[in-house]
């Protein structure tokens, strides 16, 4: 035990007077988690509070597409400016590019006239249909399509969803002339407002809420997403210090003179893991005690801790001990340092691909869903979610803690086979 | 009837080569040396010297024969062997971050000795060798005379029997050599037995009493200095190496 602790304290000191490995460690984690919390949760108001600044321009002078233009304003995601003239491609992207809008359409000239061609012809066949005489002997052509243009930097998902914002409003457009030829062509007269509203805007409602496993509601937000999983990131990130560390004692002189004193050298693992081991856990604080009462100054939301304390100390823990038993086992297979800090930098930002950090797991495909499960980092993440989207409990997280901490003991195994193949122990 | 000098080390037909290597490094070697002696251990680059240190501090496990120190036999599986020796390696084997207080308390512990014991040796050695103005500060900082005075310092923190010295005394200057030689003289009066290589020929005819010459991994010599010498009409222990070995240099790849 004497051994255990004189060698904790050594390798403490010398962690304290590694500058460079510890501002690896705590600030460059620190940094990335407040920017990218940051823009993440500028993204957020970009779409929920800021609004998206979208162009139009009607070269139309009919009213169905002014009917349009207002129910584009209506839906609420858009700050709505409009140009005036026959714009072309070119020019309209000149303007929104002046402008600063992230998206542009064009209402075609003849877009109102269209529509209501095409309205009356719709009632006609449904009249047909119903047994009555209707005006079904035009052919009418399909509406001119509408055309949107966009900046390049929008995600996909939110050009999805602008698309089917803008088409909701095109067929409410739609709706409201095919209702108001078809009650002319019954009543002869026109559709009464109050009825005409009635009809298009009685929609149900649809309510928004986050399913949690402790019943409660609160909204997820940035913070939320982002500091769990950029507190794994840096995590296992202190390979650059503790895989370096470990290269640096197996070639230096002083391991020679360990390996012929009567101690073995797993007492000298075993407490690099205990003091790495803290540092994780230091980290995590760190970054956790940031995010609750530093991210508000920031302008940032605040990060809720999980109702489950010991449970998040738990994953904590077992996601700490599996990123120091990764550090430790690239540390034991490298050569030189140069090979640990390269192999061990890009194998970190490939396990944070597949396990979910950079992109969501639900959202891969085919072999990167499946590799996900071999990254420890999914298994950490998933645990941290569930602990603090989805307010688990620690019955909730065993199924990730039981993967991890086999991926943990996969390590450790490795580790002691390349101690013995290199003959170190 | 002759009362026999109880043997430091015993090397009895003893083999070795390096895995991947063909060339064998050591075939049947004998080598004993008795408790208490100051063996000198010298050939030119490649001669199998660190090897053989190597070999004999556990550092490398012999494919025949056994080595045996103070009785106890050298391998990888025995841990307390080492207990017995204590091994100063010519390249600085301690952590440069720490300080000479700090390392000797890390290697004090994982030698096996307590913390009061730690202490006392310690203050000891850090007086003897001259380093108690600096036993704070990083050894980063220090000369290469003061990082081989803590390097030494370490390897006999113990207080073992049989001490390895792979040229404790390279690279340092008149005044830390007379040190670390005078130091030696005195523990080897209180009977430990010193295994010392080096290039200083010079300094082994102050140091050893017994010597032997190794090249191509065979003994080619071994015997008392004095005796040596005059069995090969040499004044002095360098004419005798060149006269031995020969004047080609060698490589140690």
């Amino acid at each position: 035990m004497f051994k255990l602790k004189a060698t904790i304290i050594k390798d403490i000191r010398i962690l304290l007077r590694d500058k460079v490995g510890i501002s690896l460690m705590f600030v460059m984690p620190i940094i990335l988690v407040v920017v990218v919390t940051s823009i993440q949760n500028s993204t957020f108001q970009l779409v929920n509070k800021n609004r998206l600044s979208i162009l139009i321009n009607n070269s139309d002078t009919g009213q169905a597409s002014k009917q349009l233009v207002k129910a584009i304003g209506k839906i609420g995601m858009f700050k709505v400016s409009q140009v005036k003239g026959s714009q072309t491609e070119k020019s309209i992207t000149e303007v929104m590019h002046q402008q600063d809008a992230m998206l542009g359409v064009i209402i075609p000239a003849n877009f109102s006239v269209k529509v209501t061609a095409k309205s009356k012809s719709i009632a006609g066949k449904a009249l047909t249909s119903f047994g009555l005489q209707g005006d079904t002997a035009k052919k009418v052509g399909d509406v001119d399509p509408l055309t949107l243009y966009y900046n390049p930097v929008l995600q996909e998902s939110i050009r999805l969803s602008v698309k089917g914002a803008i088409g909701s409003a095109l067929q409410l457009v739609e709706s409201r002339e095919t209702l108001r030829s078809l009650y002319f062509s019954i009543n002869e007269k026109q559709l009464p407002q109050n009825l005409e509203d009635e009809m298009l805007n009685n929609k149900t409602a649809i309510n928004e809420i986050p399913v949690s496993k402790d019943g409660t509601r609160t909204t997820p937000n940035a913070s939320q997403h982002n500091v769990p999983a950029w507190t794994i990131f840096a995590m296992f990130f202190i390979i650059m210090s503790l895989g370096g560390s470990v290269v640096r004692e197996k070639v230096s002189g002083s391991f020679i003179r360990l390996k012929t004193l009567p101690t073995n050298y797993m007492v000298g693992l075993l407490s690099k893991q205990i003091v790495y081991l803290l540092v994780t856990m230091l980290q995590a604080a760190v970054i956790f005690s940031i995010g609750i009462w530093l991210f508000p100054f920031f302008g940032l939301p605040a990060l809720n801790l999980p109702s489950d304390l010991l449970a998040l100390i738990i994953v904590t823990i077992v996601c700490g001990w599996c990123a120091v038993s990764y550090a430790i086992c690239v540390g034991v297979f490298a050569d030189t340092q140069e090979q640990a800090n390269g192999f061990g930098a890009v194998s970190i930002v490939i396990l944070a691909c597949i396990g979910g950090l950079m992109v969501p797991s639900f959202a891969m495909q085919g072999f990167f869903k499946s590799a996900a499960d071999i990254s420890p980092m999914h298994w950490c993440l998933q645990a941290y979610y569930t602990l603090f989207l989805e307010g688990g409990k620690l019955k909730d997280v065993v199924n990730n803690i039981i993967p991890l901490f086999i991926i943990t003991l996969v390590f450790q195994f490795v580790t002691f086979i390349g101690l013995k193949r290199k003959n170190l122990i | 009837m002759a009362v026999s000098t109880p043997l430091a080390i015993d090397v009895a037909e003893m083999g070795f080569k390096y895995p991947g290597n063909a060339e064998v490094s050591f075939s049947k070697l004998n080598l004993k040396i008795v408790k208490g002696e100051r063996f000198g251990l010298f050939g030119p680059n490649g001669a199998g010297k660190t090897t053989l240190i190597s070999l004999m501090t556990g550092l490398l496990n012999a494919d025949e024969g056994h080595i045996k120190l103070l009785g106890q036999e050298v391998g990888k599986h025995n841990k307390a062997v080492n207990k017995l020796f204590g091994f100063v390696p010519q390249d600085f084997s301690f952590y440069q971050e720490l300080s000479p207080v700090e390392n000797l308390q890390f290697f004090g512990a994982w030698s096996g000795l307590d913390k009061q014991t730690i202490k006392q040796r310690t203050d000891e050695l850090l007086d003897i060798l001259g380093l108690d103005e600096v036993r704070n500060k990083p050894v980063d900082k220090f000369s290469g005379g003061m990082k081989r005075r803590v390097n030494l310092a370490i390897g006999v923190i113990h207080k073992p029997e049989i001490i390895f010295l792979d040229e404790p005394t390279v690279g340092v200057d008149v005044q830390t050599r007379h040190a670390i030689i005078a130091y030696l003289l005195e523990l080897n009066k209180g009977g430990t037995t010193l295994i010392y290589t080096s290039h200083q020929l010079s300094e082994a005819e102050d140091l050893c009493k017994q010597v032997a010459l190794i090249d191509n991994g065979k003994i080619i010599a071994e015997d008392s200095l004095d005796k040596l010498m005059a069995d090969h009409k040499q004044e002095s222990l360098e004419q005798m190496f060149l006269n031995l070995t020969g004047k080609d240099i060698r490589n140690d790849v």
